[in-house]
């Protein structure tokens, strides 16, 4: 069959129709990653306006900008939106876009559950935005401590909304990791054997698997905490037998690994960038690997150092101060892989090979101040304060939104077909570094001089106003590189100039197809020799047959040398899983009200369950 | 190296030139102490860090590229990235150690021969002087006095939600946790007023939550300890007993505690001796009879959300009863 019947065929079968019905049922990687890193960016504008609020507040003392009771749910938004809405969906949106590519398949596995988790994510979103534009928002931090946000001292159904949103947010993580990781394991290219896998795929995988296990902490604290408050049991309440750090524990035993999944994608996604634009593979691929498994089974040794002033036994804590030093071990690691790399390699300064050297330089102050606060009487100073407030700014920007801009120009000429402004990169670039450090770097010292964080002001007499008002008009420039980088970003996309299928020279399978890549991804599908085989050979990839043109088919490979298993088809479009995310957001809203919603409200749950799964007959298969 | 040198020590000093009051920087007390000398030696450590992994980096990215390093040069790499591992693997080792010696310097609570109870709530600082006879024994608020060079123990408990103590410049901080009972050991090697401040999330006025620790030498402390173990001050001119009768008589008396007078509230704080307090609204407002007078007034504007409701009065009972609180030295 020539190419272009091979396309007419192919894409007869792959394309989602067009107009309203095909854009609620498609099943299409793409389509959804797109969708889904759009909504997530959408979410980190929102956040970003909220802390300018705060920035505002507190740019002089005894402001009255904002009062306390809406400053407080300002700043639980923003945590809340920030990590739940935005980075820990961003990373898997990214993933969801480029896995499939990056290891040569046709969909996701699973693509009714991807369309699903992207919905119950937008659903959970919409919630928590709307409660708080109906003045509902909840105000007891992002990780609401207990008793504060138990039934006593949380009145009216902020936290429940809260804790219902964490709960919708779960479901779509826990969904999108187990697509990723049956994807990795099973549908990876002819050939592309475990040490053939691009890094960004595998800190996806092990990413996959840090929600896998940490989700169900979060699960049981905040499904005890619902429990608390709507049904009266005491999880949380001392009078009763229960326990206030049982909540802490529970919540760190999830919240610290979760700053893993937000980080791991982002070294993957540096990993890609700094091996296509120093022209060279990443020096020492398999201690990578190594690296990112380490720091993966490490980050669940550690979150008590989020507990140091909690009043815990000595020697536990220890113990952690220990674990949490040598977390800094692969970090390290890492870094001396991409400056050998650098080194060794002929450096392209590109737009995103600017946002990783900027990545180096801000991640390396993030991680020497984790080391910093690992330490418990370094911790007993600082917990709690602006210098955490910049830690952990210096980690997840630094450390994630970095190397996700970096990803976005990077991959942006992938998704659209267009490029992005070099010239305006590098002034998006300067601005947003400049404005960062400027604004978050005081912070450091604003800790050091007893400023605790949390507050929605602070008196005159107190030793802080120039700092902050110097915090506050940096915060401008920040927020104006950002701007600068949606203008962009839309324009690139209505009038950018044209790309190649490769314009970078990369060497991943992604860029082996045309950009933006036809809805199969690949005419027939790559056979890979080695871990960088666009560079290898560009022009003769060799190509595996015999998939049906008459149903939409995938190869299922073996585990470890992804050798050919068996032809597996992929689920077609469905409008299901929508019916399906709008039947379940119903149940999870209404049990905010009462418990019997779980009962009654998994009868329509069920139902579009059976519409879902409801067997349609394959068609004829020709070959 | 010279370079380097120069940059730490003005970034040293950039955060230090800085440290007011209510500063980790500018200790006064043995703990404080200990640790600012962790953070002035991590801090120096992890700059020098931080310096040389930029200029590998620049050096990285900077140095001639046209000459291709060949198969020899990978061998190279290998070696300098193990040893740059070798090297964080000792650098935390030291850091670790330096960790577990400063923990161990900072006080045991068991060795202290003075405890004081803490007691968080929202959105003050309850103060409680126990003593084995009751007669001994009393309560204030926001402010807690103690002798220099002694180890104090503060017994640390919850009335609501978690609290945090902090005081920087005398030790770092605990949390107060609803059901456990935590503590934390002051010693203020120099007499001074030290502020701290609650440093957990607590809710609405989470802002203003401070305190002041008192740091006196042991016959002013001894001076203080018998004044506020005697009952609040008789009423003693018409104004200050007008103002006691409207207090009684009104709903203040409910929530809150004048010793020797029939008020025996305890939802608010103690105030048999208010007056002599340097701050009111814990660390709000500076105790004077005007600022009394507008806190009685309008409790709900000053601080929002607190747990006090504003009682209403006439222009004299306000008059009166903030000339009585002002009296209760
Ligand atoms: C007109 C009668 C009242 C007077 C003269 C009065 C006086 C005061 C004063 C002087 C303070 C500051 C104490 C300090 O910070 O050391 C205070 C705080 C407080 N009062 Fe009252 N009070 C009155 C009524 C009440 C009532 C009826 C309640 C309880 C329902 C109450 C609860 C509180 C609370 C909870 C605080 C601490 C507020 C905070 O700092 O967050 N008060 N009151
Ligand atoms: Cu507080």
């Amino acid at each position: 069959m020539d190419e272009p019947e091979l396309d007419r065929r192919l894409t007869a079968i792959w394309s989602t129709p067009a107009g309203v019905w095909g854009t609620l049922s498609t099943v299409d990687h793409k389509t959804i990653g797109r969708r889904y890193i759009v909504t997530a960016f959408i979410f980190l504008a929102l956040g970003g306006m909220l802390a300018l609020a705060m920035r505002l507040q507190l740019s002089q003392p005894e402001a009255r900008f904002i009062g306390p009771d809406r400053y407080n749910q300002i700043f639980t938004m923003h945590g809340t939106n920030m990590m739940f809405l935005f980075a820990v969906p961003v990373m898997e949106a990214v993933a969801v876009y480029l896995v499939p590519l990056m290891v040569g398949t046709r969909n996701i596995a699973f693509p009714r559950l991807n369309a699903f988790s992207y919905w119950i994510y937008l659903a959970g979103g919409m919630l928590l935005w709307i409660a708080f534009a109906v003045d509902a928002g909840p105000d007891a931090g992002w990780f609401a401590y207990v008793p504060l946000s138990g039934p006593e001292y949380a009145a009216g159904k902020r936290a429940d909304i809260w804790a219902q949103m964490i709960t919708f947010t779960e479901v779509s993580a826990l969904a999108v990791a187990v697509e990723i990781v049956v994807t990795v394991f099973k549908q990876r290219a002819p050939g592309m054997s475990l040490d053939r896998i691009p890094l960004f795929v595998w800190s996806m995988l092990v990413t996959s698997f840090l929600v896998i296990l940490a989700m169900p902490a979060i699960m049981i604290a905040s499904t005890a905490l619902i429990l608390d408050r709507l049904v009266g049991t005491h999880f949380f309440n001392p009078a009763e037998g229960g326990d206030v750090l049982l909540w802490q524990h529970l919540f760190w035993f999830f919240g610290h690994p979760e700053v893993y999944i937000i980080f791991l994608p982002a070294v993957g996604m540096v990993s890609t960038i700094v091996a296509t634009f120093t022209r060279r593979p990443v020096f020492g691929y398999l201690a990578m690997v190594m690296a990112l498994i380490a720091t993966g089974v490490l980050a669940f040794g550690l979150w008590v150092h989020h507990m140091f002033v909690a009043g815990l036994p000595r020697l536990g804590e220890s113990f952690f101060t220990a674990s949490s030093m040598v977390i800094a071990i692969p970090a390290g690691l890492q870094i001396f892989c991409w400056l050998a790399t650098m080194w060794a390699g002929r450096p392209v300064f590109k737009t995103p090979f600017l946002f990783v050297i900027g990545f180096v330089v801000i991640f390396v102050i993030g991680g020497l101040t984790g080391v910093m606060v690992a330490s418990v009487p370094f911790d007993t100073q600082v917990h709690d304060t602006y210098f955490v407030v910049a830690h952990f700014h210096y980690v997840l920007v630094g450390g994630a939104v970095f190397p996700l801009l970096g990803a976005i120009y990077y991959w942006f000429p992938k998704m659209t077909g267009r490029m992005m402004s070099e010239t305006l990169g590098r002034w998006i670039f300067s601005l947003i570094f400049t404005g960062f450090n400027l604004t978050f770097f005081p912070m450091h010292i604003l800790g050091l001089q007893g400023m605790p964080r949390r507050i929605y002001t602070y008196q005159p007499e107190m030793p802080w106003s120039g700092v902050n008002m110097f915090i506050s008009l940096s915060a401008v420039i920040l927020a104006a590189g950002f701007l600068l980088f949606f203008i962009d970003v839309i324009r690139s996309a209505k009038s950018g100039s044209a790309a190649p299928a490769n314009p970078w020279g990369a060497s991943t399978l992604e860029w082996a197809t045309a950009s933006p890549p036809p809805s199969y991804n690949f005419g027939r599908l790559p056979v890979v020799g080695s871990l960088e085989p666009l560079s290898d050979n560009p022009e003769t990839l060799p190509v595996a047959t015999g998939l049906s043109v008459n149903r939409r088919e995938l190869v299922v490979t073996s585990l470890v040398e992804a050798l050919p298993q068996a032809r597996e088809s992929s689920p077609g479009n469905s409008i299901w899983p929508l019916w399906s995310a709008l039947a379940t957001t119903a149940m999870l809203i209404w049990s905010i009200f009462t418990p019997w919603a779980v009962v009654w409200g998994s009868i329509p749950v069920a139902i579009t369950l059976v519409g879902w799964f409801w067997p349609k007959g394959v068609p004829e298969d020709d070959s | 190296m010279k370079t380097w040198r120069i940059l730490l020590l003005s970034i040293l000093a950039l955060v230090s030139a800085c440290s007011g009051n209510q500063s980790a920087l500018d200790p006064g007390g043995a703990a404080a102490i200990h640790i600012e000398h962790l953070i002035i030696g991590v801090v120096a450590v992890c700059t020098a860090i931080w310096i040389l992994v930029m200029i590998v980096l620049g050096w990285a990215l900077l140095r001639d590229h046209s000459q291709e390093s060949g198969r020899s040069g990978e061998r190279q790499l290998t070696l300098t990235v193990t040893a740059g591992l070798g090297a964080t693997v000792l650098i935390i080792t030291g850091l670790t150690i330096a960790s577990f010696y400063t923990t161990r310097s900072i006080g045991l609570p068991e060795n202290a021969s003075l405890t004081i109870v803490v007691k968080g709530q929202q959105w003050w600082w309850q103060v409680i002087y126990a003593d084995p006879d009751p007669a001994f024994s009393f309560q204030t608020a926001n402010e807690i006095h103690i002798p220099v060079g002694q180890d104090v123990r503060i017994q640390l408990e919850s009335a609501d939600v978690v609290h945090s103590f902090w005081v920087p410049n005398l030790a770092g901080k605990q949390d107060l946790v609803p059901g456990r009972s935590n503590s934390i050991v002051l010693r203020a090697e120099r007499p001074g007023v030290y502020r701290g401040q609650c440093a957990e999330f607590c809710g609405m006025q989470h802002s203003h939550m401070a305190m002041m620790i008192i740091a006196e030498e042991p016959a002013l402390y001894q001076r203080w300890l018998a004044a506020q173990r005697s009952d609040g001050v008789k009423a003693t001119n018409p104004e200050a007993s007008a103002g006691m009768a409207a207090f009684l008589s009104k709903p203040c008396a409910a929530c809150h505690t004048v010793r020797g007078t029939p008020a025996s509230g305890t939802t608010g704080p103690d105030l048999t001796h208010v007056g002599s307090r340097q701050t009111i609204a814990a660390g709000l407002f500076e105790t004077s009879r005007g600022s009394l007078a507008a806190w009685i007034a309008d409790p709900q504007t000053l601080k929002p959300g607190n747990n006090m409701p504003m009682v209403p009065l006439t222009s004299a009972e306000l008059r009166d009863i903030s000339a009585y609180m002002e009296s209760l030295k």
